[in-house]
């Protein structure tokens, strides 16, 4: 489609020229686009006196990381990076198991009313959040379960979600058939089948399913802010929070803090970048 | 199905199977693998009842009452409705201030993430790091990247109104306590999250067959000719994902709203002026500052049927611009 800029360079110049161009571009909308992250970076190591100076301090001399100690201290981070790991480990192993028996079910065992209900759960996949939070607000605060991680980790152990659902038994229907028969017949039952032999094999769509159930929740801002009322039941989302309430900001502490809940996510993405796509690029198969 | 060839490939001791009737109940082994497909699907379906259908249904009913969480609800009949549609400006505010925003960041979505995905899509070398550097702002939580544009909009020495000011001049404005600038500023930040429909379109992208391009180009089409008769129309299924999901998101869009909004001003988030009262804002406002859970419940609703009737129109209106390459195996 650049192409069109272009019809004038004849052959070889033309497509030094295309070259030129799409790198111009990239360059160009690049720097903008990985511009803020080098600020959030460059700025959690300034000084206060740094913080404000034009021109802009890209690479701060020296480099203050007491800044990540006076932030941490000063809003009980140490608490809330566990808080938010503990609820995240353990919803995530929830939506993993419970995510792919129903996976399994769907995709290969056969039972009255199977596609009907596989149609309700894709229409649950529409349904807006907003429809359900209030009432769940409800039967949480009826169960006496408010201002407790409960909220946050349990709903994840009855199925983890549509979208997971789905992803994995798109993935399950690819696995060859006449291994489950072959095991069916060599006397396995379902259990076996699918802790024996489908988990295994099913490693890769697991670990996109893992890397976004870990997404949701390290990430999740309105489950906290409506189940968690307490300070030390917070989690880092929340203590963020604080930094930005807060009428005299140091910025360059909160974005020490910025950074480090950041971090582990950047990690995972750059760890397990192929899983991590794969689950982006079946959100758009689904349509 | 595919799961019919259970019952061949062992010759006769299957074959009883086949020949009996069809009901799920007729063989042992049937019977089995139904009980199990369902004990399998049960947290599931347990997750349905509880979590999604029960709230669905309580959630209807709350908004015909009037409900402080801590008292029975009591009986209103349609009032809520009626108070939220005729007597209750705010929630035009929020109605308008939602839509703009929804019309100003959805359209980015879709077309600067299309152009992008065909720019990322180019046979450059080192494409896949420019590839990581677009998408990467699209996973960095919502509230690290809320307080990172918040500094960075900042009215005095954020690093936007300082490049304004010493590099062309111009004094910036008051991006978050302005009334005018605040939604522009959420639209700036929804801007930088733009990688996440990149990806989508990109393997969409990925998927059109180079073979059609070489025949376009053989028969003399343009670059831009074959942009609107071969990449548009192949891509189109994704296209229509990405503008249902955006609407959808944009519509009910809450922490980085909550998150500006609150920034200077009492509890009950909604920016300067109310300029940051979006729909979903509104909702918590009512449900958890003010505790009226019947009247925010009923504007869930409103907001639910809205989208319902959104996504239908479009739905309604693809069939004149998706093209599906395969409408028999596509599923």
């Amino acid at each position: 489609m650049l192409n069109i800029y272009l019809g004038r360079f004849e052959g070889k110049s033309r497509k030094v020229a295309q070259a030129a161009l799409v790198y111009l571009l990239l360059l160009g909308l690049g720097f903008l686009f990985a511009m803020p992250l080098v600020w959030l970076l460059s700025t959690s190591l300034k000084s206060n006196e740094q913080v404000g100076m034009w021109p802009p301090v890209w690479i701060p001399y020296p480099f203050v990381w007491q800044n990540f100690f006076v932030a941490w201290t000063s809003g009980n981070f140490g608490l809330y990076f566990f808080n938010t790991t503990l609820i995240t480990v353990l919803a995530t192993v929830g939506q993993l198991l419970t995510a792919s028996m129903a996976a399994f079910g769907f995709a290969r065992l056969r039972f009255p009313g199977r596609e009907f209900l596989f149609a309700v759960l894709l229409a649950t996949l529409m349904l807006p959040f907003v429809v359900t939070m209030i009432p769940t607000f409800i039967l949480f605060k009826y169960l006496g379960w408010l201002n407790s991680f409960k909220p946050l980790i349990v709903p994840s152990y009855f199925g983890g979600g549509a979208f997971f659902i789905f992803l994995l038994r798109q993935f399950f229907k690819t696995l060859p058939t006449e291994m489950f028969e072959q095991a069916t017949i060599d006397g396995a039952s379902n259990y076996r089948i699918y802790f024996q032999i489908l988990l295994p094999l099913s490693k890769p769509a697991l670990s996109t399913v893992a890397i976004f159930g870990f997404m949701q929740h390290w990430n999740d801002f309105l489950g906290p802010l409506i189940y968690l009322s307490s300070p030390e039941k917070f989690t880092l989302a929340l203590g963020l929070r604080q930094f930005i309430q807060r009428t005299e900001v140091r910025y360059q502490e909160m974005m020490a803090m910025a950074l480090l809940m950041t971090l582990p996510v950047l990690l995972v993405f750059f760890f397990f970048q192929q899983y991590f796509i794969r689950g982006v690029v079946m959100t758009g198969i689904k349509g | 199905m595919s799961q019919e060839s259970i019952s061949i490939s062992d010759g006769g001791a299957t074959e009883s199977l086949k020949s009996r009737p069809r009901s799920v109940w007729a063989s042992p082994l049937r019977r089995r693998e139904a009980f199990d497909g369902i004990v399998f699907i049960m947290p599931w379906f347990l997750g349905l009842i509880i979590f999604i259908l029960g709230p669905f249904a309580a959630g209807f009913y709350y908004s015909l009452t009037e409900y402080d969480s801590l008292l029975p609800p009591q009986w209103l009949g349609l009032q809520n409705y009626q108070r939220i549609l005729v007597g209750d400006d705010r929630f035009w505010v929020a109605v308008y201030n939602t839509v703009w925003y929804v019309m100003a960041a959805v359209a980015p979505q879709v077309i600067l993430g299309l152009l992008l995905a065909i720019l990322l899509n180019q046979k450059a070398r080192g494409i896949t790091v420019f590839r990581t550097v677009f998408f990467m702002p699209s996973i960095v939580p919502i509230v690290a990247s809320v307080s990172l544009f918040i500094f960075i909009l900042h009215d005095r020495f954020g690093l936007l109104n300082e490049t304004l000011y010493q590099v062309f001049g111009i004094v910036g404005p008051n991006w978050l306590t302005s009334p005018d600038w605040s939604k522009p500023s959420l639209v700036l930040w929804s801007l930088w999250g733009i990688g996440g429909g990149m990806i989508i379109y990109l393997a969409g992208l990925q998927g059109i067959p180079e073979t059609l391009y070489e025949a376009a180009a053989i028969d003399g089409a343009g670059a831009l000719r074959s942009f609107w008769k071969i990449t548009v129309p192949m891509i189109s299924p994704t296209i229509l994902f990405v503008l249902i999901m955006g609407i959808i998101g944009s519509f009910q869009i809450f922490t980085p709203v909550f998150l500006l909004g609150g920034t200077n001003y009492g509890q009950a988030a909604s920016g300067p002026m109310d300029s940051l009262l979006f729909w979903v804002v509104f909702i918590y406002n009512q449900g958890f500052f003010y505790f009226r859970m019947g009247y925010a419940s009923a504007l869930a609703w409103l907001l639910f049927l809205l989208l319902v009737i959104l996504t239908l129109i479009q739905f309604r209106l693809a069939g004149r611009w998706v093209y599906y390459e395969d409408e028999a195996t596509n599923r």
